[in-house]
């Protein structure tokens, strides 16, 4: 069976023909011009896997960007974006803090990705 | 209990009402609208036409060469831009310059001066972009152009300075005349108390009028579509070129505008709803392809906006000002040259109603100036610095394509009359009105809007009703 | 002119393109800098840019718009760039004197030594795109929305139609749907995407949003708030085909039709303007025809990667620098010319005999096309593609070996189609 992809690790875009045997193994990868690609084909064919990014509200008001500090699987998405939107961020929260620690238990920390804005 | 009510916050209603608080009268306007100038006024040509157009002895005629002599000294008065810039009417063929002759001689008989012909070399010395197929051109010197929006907003908040007051959201549907004065009232309970009444509902004012027994005539509405362009293209023409009107329809204008854009339309369609203001790719279509017979190189793919407006074309075919029953004035069917003769409309109210036995006298403490609300690009440096130290927000600047101030609209939102929206900010200082359109400011302004009026940042709206900028928060 | 003060380079503009620009002139020595921003802080649109997928060729990973924008304001801070916020530049002239106004100083004109341009662009906004019907509220463009979302915390609408496939309204398609709106559909006048191809997969396919090609809106339906459109599907030159009309109820409508650099200030100042890109004119050092005043960034030219802006600002930076100093090499003047295919280079000119990357977009989807690079009848350079994207920007370097080989004075970008 072959598969393809547009490969979306970096601005590029690769379109990506992916080759799998009946199992639904990964048996080549080609149109890659990195050796990313291959990553991402394997990924997006076992477990895809997406980043999301979004605000949080902070205590006594403005909001602070937040993102997935890397990728959580994208069955999630919607899930982490409910954990994103409950939770309040302290007055005093600054880039790189981390907002919520191992979110849905993907062992990924949910990070501020910036300076708050009021 | 006020002596005068008039209905419709229009640029009619607008002149009537200050001229009114002039003879010391207690005035109260009732808007149905969120605004003033929501109607034809808000969407028209901004024209003040030389008069030659009118036929001979009808009120259009009179009150449309009154108003172009008085306009600059009202629009002086009032802060309001004014540019006597002068007009062109072209002719392509011998029948057109057979009726520009006619509107030359119509011109003179109606009291219009300085009117020529001038033939296709002479055009080109005063507008280099005429049209190829032009061969003449009546000139009138003594056109000019004004805001209409802003010429009735001022008009509303000197009349409002001088002791009118306004109501906005007042959808008349109810007149009863209880022996010496008229109860005038709403669907939602609003209640206004008056002796005299002035019928100024532009395209609803048969309905007004109706309200009183009188149906001696309706109002059609007229949708003309527009195209505005970016000021790039202001210098296109520096006259208003109409073209000279023939079996072939009346053809549109290209203007420039006292802001300095570009303004090519109207066209003319008769229509059943009286709001419905759309535009259409049919109507737009037709406004490019007329225009670039009048005047050729204008840069459409400038276009920042396109709109329509409605006018309020009357049955009887000239202006409708009578007294139909006593204390009660209709002013209608205010269609073009409706904006020219506002001022002079104005002025012949108070000869009606002297003539029907009220009293009328100047008051001596009548304040007839208003200060304009966007001028503080045009100021020099010290001025501005000046003005700066007691006001710092008037070095912040929100709408960065028009150069408007943090305290240009501050001032506009406490500023009677009091804009309650986006569209009445914009209005009144040009916010928004450049070539973002408001892509970067409007933020800004619903935040200075919602502080000001002290509503919440997702009441604000774009143009009252339901018109909400924001339908909610995130993380709902 | 009358001024007030001096400074030997005062940088329009505290977005990417002004900080790294800044940066890069005082790594060259420049001491006396004054960057001047209009709002309240340093970053300019990357700080309403919260999604990834910046940085990776700048800084080998991937970033969000604010932490890429912190990256830069935290070196201007360390190395005490001065900078002015909230302070709006009114008036440029060719002889350097900056007129601009802020509460503490008001009204004050700098006298600068060096100008670089870095005001950024806009947005192509709904009037400029003559699409009929009413005008209610609920219609914003992209980036508006963004602001509103990202940076107000307010959601300017739940049903939403998107105008246009250019980077920010499929960003947007993502976010407003992550926030619990639903995007019907993506309509693109043209045949293809105006964004990039990433950007289909993660923000429109990953939710199941339609991306129609070949449609438009046709008009507008709705008095107070918009209650739907009607789109339409457009024929090759565009026009649209009445019988595929149809209604899409929403309450919002966002535009993403394309940016424009926002170039009132260089036209102030006399500087002649790209009918293509809308950008100033310049050669390989960014500079415009008007000596020391410098462009970089989407002033310059829209890009796709903020990373190209900085590596852009970067050359405006340093030839600031270099012309402060007194340096110059100019040597050469070679004009690039184009054939349509190709819309346009940046630069437009070379006047330095040195290795000089020349940017360009191509005006359609090509497949297997060859760019030619020709001095007259010679050839200087062939490169075969597979595919080339108006919405991807596509450089090559020239090397100064190549330029010096240049007899005409004006050599000529063109596309060889099916090969």
């Amino acid at each position: 069976m072959q598969r393809n992809l547009t490969c979306i690790i970096c601005p590029r875009g690769c379109n990506l023909v992916i080759e799998l045997d009946d199992e639904g193994k990964i048996e080549s990868v080609s149109g890659n011009a990195c050796k990313r690609g291959i990553g991402y084909a394997e990924d997006e064919c076992t477990a895809p896997k997406r980043s999301v990014t979004s605000t949080v509200r902070c205590e006594g008001g403005g909001l602070i960007a937040v993102k997935t500090a890397s990728p959580i699987p994208k069955s999630l998405v919607f899930e982490c974006m409910k954990k994103i939107n409950g939770t309040h961020a302290k007055s005093d929260v600054k880039i790189g803090d981390v907002i919520i620690k191992n979110v849905l238990g993907t062992g990924v920390d949910i990070i501020a990705s910036g300076n708050k804005m009021l | 209990m006020f002596d005068i009510a008039v209905i419709g916050a229009g640029v009619v209603g607008a002149l009537v009402a200050r001229e009114l608080t002039r003879f010391g009268m207690k005035v109260v306007i009732l808007e149905r609208g969120s605004d003033v100038a929501l109607g034809a006024t808000r969407a028209n040509s901004a024209i003040v036409h030389a008069g030659f157009d009118a036929k001979e002895g009808t009120l259009k005629a009179r009150l449309n060469v009154r108003g172009s002599k008085i306009m600059e000294s009202v629009c002086q008065n009032l802060g309001v831009k004014y540019k006597r810039n002068g007009s062109l009417v072209v002719g392509f063929n011998d029948e057109d310059r057979k009726t520009l002759e006619q509107l030359l001689i119509r011109g003179k008989n109606n009291g219009v001066e300085g009117l020529s012909i001038l033939e296709r070399d002479e055009i080109l010395k005063i507008e280099k972009n005429i049209g190829d197929g032009v061969i003449c051109a009546l000139h009138a010197p003594s056109g000019a152009i004004v805001c209409p929006y802003e010429l009735c907003m001022a008009a509303v908040g000197n009349a409002m300075d001088n002791g009118a007051e306004l109501i906005l959201d007042f959808n008349v549907t109810a007149i009863e005349n209880v022996g010496d004065y008229y109860k005038i009232t709403s669907p939602d309970g609003k209640l206004a108390e008056a002796k005299y009444v002035v019928n100024c509902a532009g395209a609803y004012s048969d309905d007004i009028a109706r309200l009183v027994g009188d149906s001696s005539f309706s109002i059609r509405a007229r949708r003309g579509e527009y195209l505005l362009l970016d000021r790039e293209c202001g210098d296109t023409v520096s006259h208003t070129i109409f073209r000279c009107p023939s079996k072939m329809g009346k053809g549109v204008l290209v203007s420039p505008t006292v802001d300095g854009n570009l303004l090519v339309g109207p066209t003319a369609e008769d229509i059943d709803d009286k709001s419905d203001t759309k535009t259409t790719p049919e109507g737009l279509d037709k406004v490019r392809a007329l225009a670039q017979e009048q005047v050729s190189g204008i840069a459409f793919n400038k276009v920042i906006t396109s709109f329509s407006g409605l006018r309020s074309t009357g049955s009887t075919g000239d202006f409708i000002i009578n007294l139909p029953q006593p204390r009660f004035l209709n002013i209608a069917g205010i269609e073009s040259p409706g904006l020219s003769s506002a001022p002079a409309i104005a002025e012949y109210v108070i000869m009606m109603l002297r003539e029907s036995g009220v009293f009328l006298f100047k008051r001596e403490d009548f304040n007839p100036y208003r200060r304009p609300m966007h001028y503080f690009s045009t100021l020099s440096k010290q001025e501005k610095n000046e003005i700066i130290k007691e006001r710092p927000e008037y070095a912040h600047v929100i709408c960065r394509c028009e150069m408007v101030t943090e305290g240009e609209i501050l001032d506009a939102i406490r500023t009677n009359p009091r804009p309650n929206d986006l569209d009445g900010v914009k209005r009144r200082t040009r916010a928004t009105m450049g070539r973002c359109q408001g892509g970067f400011c409007s933020p800004y302004i619903v935040e200075l809007l919602s502080r000001e009026l002290g509503i919440d940042y997702l009441e604000v709206t774009k143009s009252g009703g339901k018109s909400y900028i924001n339908v909610g928060k995130t993380k709902e | 002119m009358n001024y007030d003060r001096k400074a030997d380079l005062v940088i329009i503009g505290g977005g990417p393109a002004g900080m790294a620009a800044a940066l890069a002139a005082r790594e060259a020595g420049i001491n006396d800098i004054l960057i001047l921003e209009r709002d309240n802080e340093l970053g300019g649109i990357l700080r309403q840019c919260i999604h990834g997928g910046f940085g990776l060729h700048t800084f080998g990973e991937e970033l969000t718009g604010p932490e890429y924008a912190y990256r830069y304001e935290k070196r201007v801070k360390e190395e005490n760039i001065p900078y002015m916020l909230n302070t709006m530049v009114t008036e440029l002239t060719p002889d350097r004197c900056v007129t601009a106004m802020n509460e503490k100083l008001g009204v004050f004109t700098v006298k600068a030594e060096a100008v670089i341009l870095a005001m950024g662009c806009r947005e192509r906004p709904k009037g400029a795109l003559g699409i009929s019907g009413t005008r209610p509220s609920g219609i914003y463009t992209a980036g508006t929305a963004q602001k509103f979302v990202n940076m107000k915390g307010y959601m300017p609408g739940r049903e939403v139609v998107i105008l246009g496939s250019g980077d920010i309204g499929l960003i947007m398609a993502r976010r407003m749907t992550l926030e619990g709106a639903k995007v019907h559909a993506v309509c693109e006048l043209m045949p293809y995407s105006g964004g990039l191809a990433r950007n289909i997969e993660q923000c429109l396919n990953d939710y199941g949003i339609p991306l129609k090609l070949s449609h438009t809106v046709a008009e507008i339906h709705g008095k107070e708030r918009l209650e739907g459109v009607t789109i339409v599907k457009v024929d090759e030159n565009r026009r649209p085909i009445p019988e595929t009309r149809e209604y899409v109820k929403c309450d919002t409508l966002l535009l993403s039709c394309g940016l424009i650099p926002e170039n009132e200030l260089t036209k102030g100042a006399g500087i002649s303007l790209d009918r293509v890109t809308g950008g100033a004119v310049v050669n390989g050092k960014r500079e415009t025809e008007c000596e020391g005043i410098f462009a970089c960034g989407n002033v310059l030219h829209v890009h796709d990667l903020v990373d190209f802006v900085s590596d852009e600002a970067v050359i405006a930076g340093r030839s600031a620098a270099e012309y402060i100093k007194g340096k110059s090499n100019e040597k050469i003047k070679i004009k690039l010319q184009t054939d349509g295919k190709i819309r346009y280079t940046v630069p437009q000119i070379i006047t330095e005999l040195s290795d000089t990357t020349v940017y360009f977009r191509v005006s359609d989807v090509y497949k297997n096309a060859e760019i030619l690079i020709e001095d007259g009848e010679e050839k200087l350079y062939s490169k075969k593609t597979l595919k080339l994207a108006p919405g991807e920007m596509e450089s090559i370097k020239l090397t100064a070996n190549m330029l010096s080989r240049v007899k005409s004075g004006e050599i000529k970008f063109s596309l060889k189609t099916g090969v």
